[in-house]
């Protein structure tokens, strides 16, 4: 049995697997920034899930789920419907082909990521490695 | 999802003559001094005279244009107020068109942060056309923009779909008188986007066709292009229209590996034109995706008649028959044959390889490399070695 797509338990699971990384840590060397990860309200998410996540220098500092979106002031906002989330996970959508195709909305300083593609690939491949259970959408 | 976005074509003798019938009251030429001088800015200017429009000329574009160009152009366009823009000249010149195009448009905007995920909202001032000069780079189809930051000694590759050019006019004209050595290093840059944006990751449908189509013209056209230019306008006009059907491929696929390590070589060994260095590197990165088993070009080698039975031999026939193109057109194959020193690589190496990491063309190829792989294939484009890992 997995873990639950978009819990706490989850997107702990995800700074254990990004800490355990030497893919990411080296991508993700010189990345100074925190996030929300927002899967939007729609089928199969009642309503909107924020997920934070720290990271800083090749690590992920700290990582929960927020009851509210106003709890935390990350640098970065990446948000997406559940079943894109899917699709990048399970490596069915690029990630950086669904950022230009805005299916994969960013909010934050579009320099900075342009910066550090590997380290946006290196992510995905944690999060892919993860056995997640997925909502019913 | 993906999409397919491209300019309106004229192409073919006196496509220029479209620039008569255009609407509006104020063009901005942007270009670079070489271009000024041989007289094609008049040719352009004396054109839109014939349509009752107006021009300004922005003479200053230097290869591999810096922000600080760009920057300066956006404040000579904010003071014409056009609402044409015009890109007269190679991929520098028509690069820079385009992002002092989204300056003027947008004059708060950080250059570095134009991207695919931002809303410009251009074409609120002017239009975009795109007259190229060369054969080569594609920058009239499509909505890539290479800028250098000097600052830190790197290639920025932007983009955004909205900076696509409205009409791009490819007139064989422009690229009759060019010189030998300028077709080959431009030409061969054809090979380099048609190979990539078919074998890279983000090959799709609606681009198949066209790399492949422009990678046989290459192979037909581009020596006859170099060794009688001049005389050969058949030669001529099919390398500038190759140009921009492989170009049309950059955005709509992507360019990948040799082109990350072109960015990163030709930001550091500036003395090395765009063209050259990025087909330098053309077969070594065949070879390493091929290695990987991922290669895709089982159907580029047979379309420059060069038919294997596999994978791997189609992958080795094309990257022998690359060099073998670049050797009759008096390219270098190897990094130490284009004058680089052994002490040159040694001394950047952390460096190029850090910017072949950071690149998004990176991530483009089918067999993304690590950080000593890159070293290595560096080493095997500097030593002109096959890769055989």
């Amino acid at each position: 049995m997995g873990i639950q797509f978009g819990t706490d338990e989850w997107v702990k699971a995800v700074m254990a697997a990004l800490n355990e990384s030497a893919g990411y840590a080296e991508a993700a060397k010189n990345w100074e920034g925190d996030f929300y990860f927002v899967i939007d309200e729609g089928p199969g998410v009642p309503e909107t899930i924020y997920l934070y996540m720290d990271l800083w220098h090749g690590q992920c500092r700290d990582a929960f789920k927020v009851a509210n979106a106003s709890e935390k002031s990350p640098v970065f906002e990446l948000s997406a419907p559940l079943k894109v989330w899917r699709g990048v996970l399970e490596k069915k959508i690029d990630p950086i082909q669904g950022l230009v195709t805005r299916r994969l909305k960013l909010k934050g300083p579009m320099m900075k990521v342009m910066k550090a593609p590997k380290a946006a690939i290196e992510l995905v491949e944690a999060c892919a490695q993860l056995d997640t259970d997925w909502p019913e959408a | 999802m993906w999409f397919f976005k491209c300019p309106e074509f004229f192409f073919g003798e006196d496509a220029l003559s479209q620039l008569e019938m255009l609407p509006g009251k104020r063009a901005f030429i942007v270009t670079d001094a070489n271009i000024a001088k041989l007289g094609f800015f008049d040719i352009v200017q004396k054109t839109l005279a014939n349509a009752s429009i107006d021009s300004q000329i922005f003479a200053e574009v230097e290869p591999d244009p810096s922000l600080q160009t760009v920057q300066r152009g956006a404040d000579a366009m904010l003071a014409y107020e056009p609402d044409w823009i015009i890109g007269l000249g190679g991929g520098s010149s028509m690069d820079a068109a385009k992002a002092m195009w989204i300056l003027y448009e947008r004059p708060g905007i950080e250059p570095e942060s134009i991207s695919p995920m931002e809303d410009l909202g251009l074409r609120q001032k002017a239009k975009l056309i795109c007259i190229p000069t060369t054969a080569g780079t594609g920058s009239e189809a499509n909505y890539g923009i290479v800028l250098t930051d000097t600052a830190e000694k790197r290639k920025l590759t932007l983009g955004s779909r909205e900076a696509t050019p409205d009409i791009a006019i490819v007139d064989p004209m422009f690229t009759k008188n060019l010189p030998a050595f300028i077709t080959a290093d431009t030409g061969i840059d054809v090979l380099s986007h048609a190979i990539e944006a078919y074998s890279c990751g983000w090959a799709n449908d609606f681009t198949d066709g066209l790399c492949l189509q422009a990678a046989r013209m290459v192979f037909q056209y581009l020596p006859r292009a170099v060794a009688d230019g001049p005389n050969d306008e058949e030669a001529r006009e099919k390398m500038a229209n190759a140009a921009s059907i492989a170009g049309i491929t950059l955005g709509n696929s992507q360019v990948a590996l040799a082109h990350a390590m072109g960015h990163s070589a030709g930001a550091l060994f500036k003395k090395i034109p765009h063209g050259r260095i990025t087909a330098i590197f053309l077969p070594y990165t065949i070879e390493f995706v091929a290695n990987g088993g991922v290669g895709r070009y089982a159907d580029l080698a047979a379309m420059v008649g060069l038919p294997a039975s596999e994978e791997a031999e189609a992958a080795q026939k094309l990257a022998n028959a690359t060099r073998s193109l670049m050797r009759q057109l008096n390219l270098p194959t190897s990094l130490q044959e284009a004058g680089i020193a052994a002490t040159e690589l040694e001394e950047h190496m952390e460096t190029l390889v850090e910017h072949v990491m950071i690149d998004t063309n990176t991530l483009m190829s089918r067999r993304i490399p690590e950080f000593d792989e890159i070293e290595q294939l560096f080493q095997c484009a500097f030593d002109g070695r096959s890769v055989d890992f």
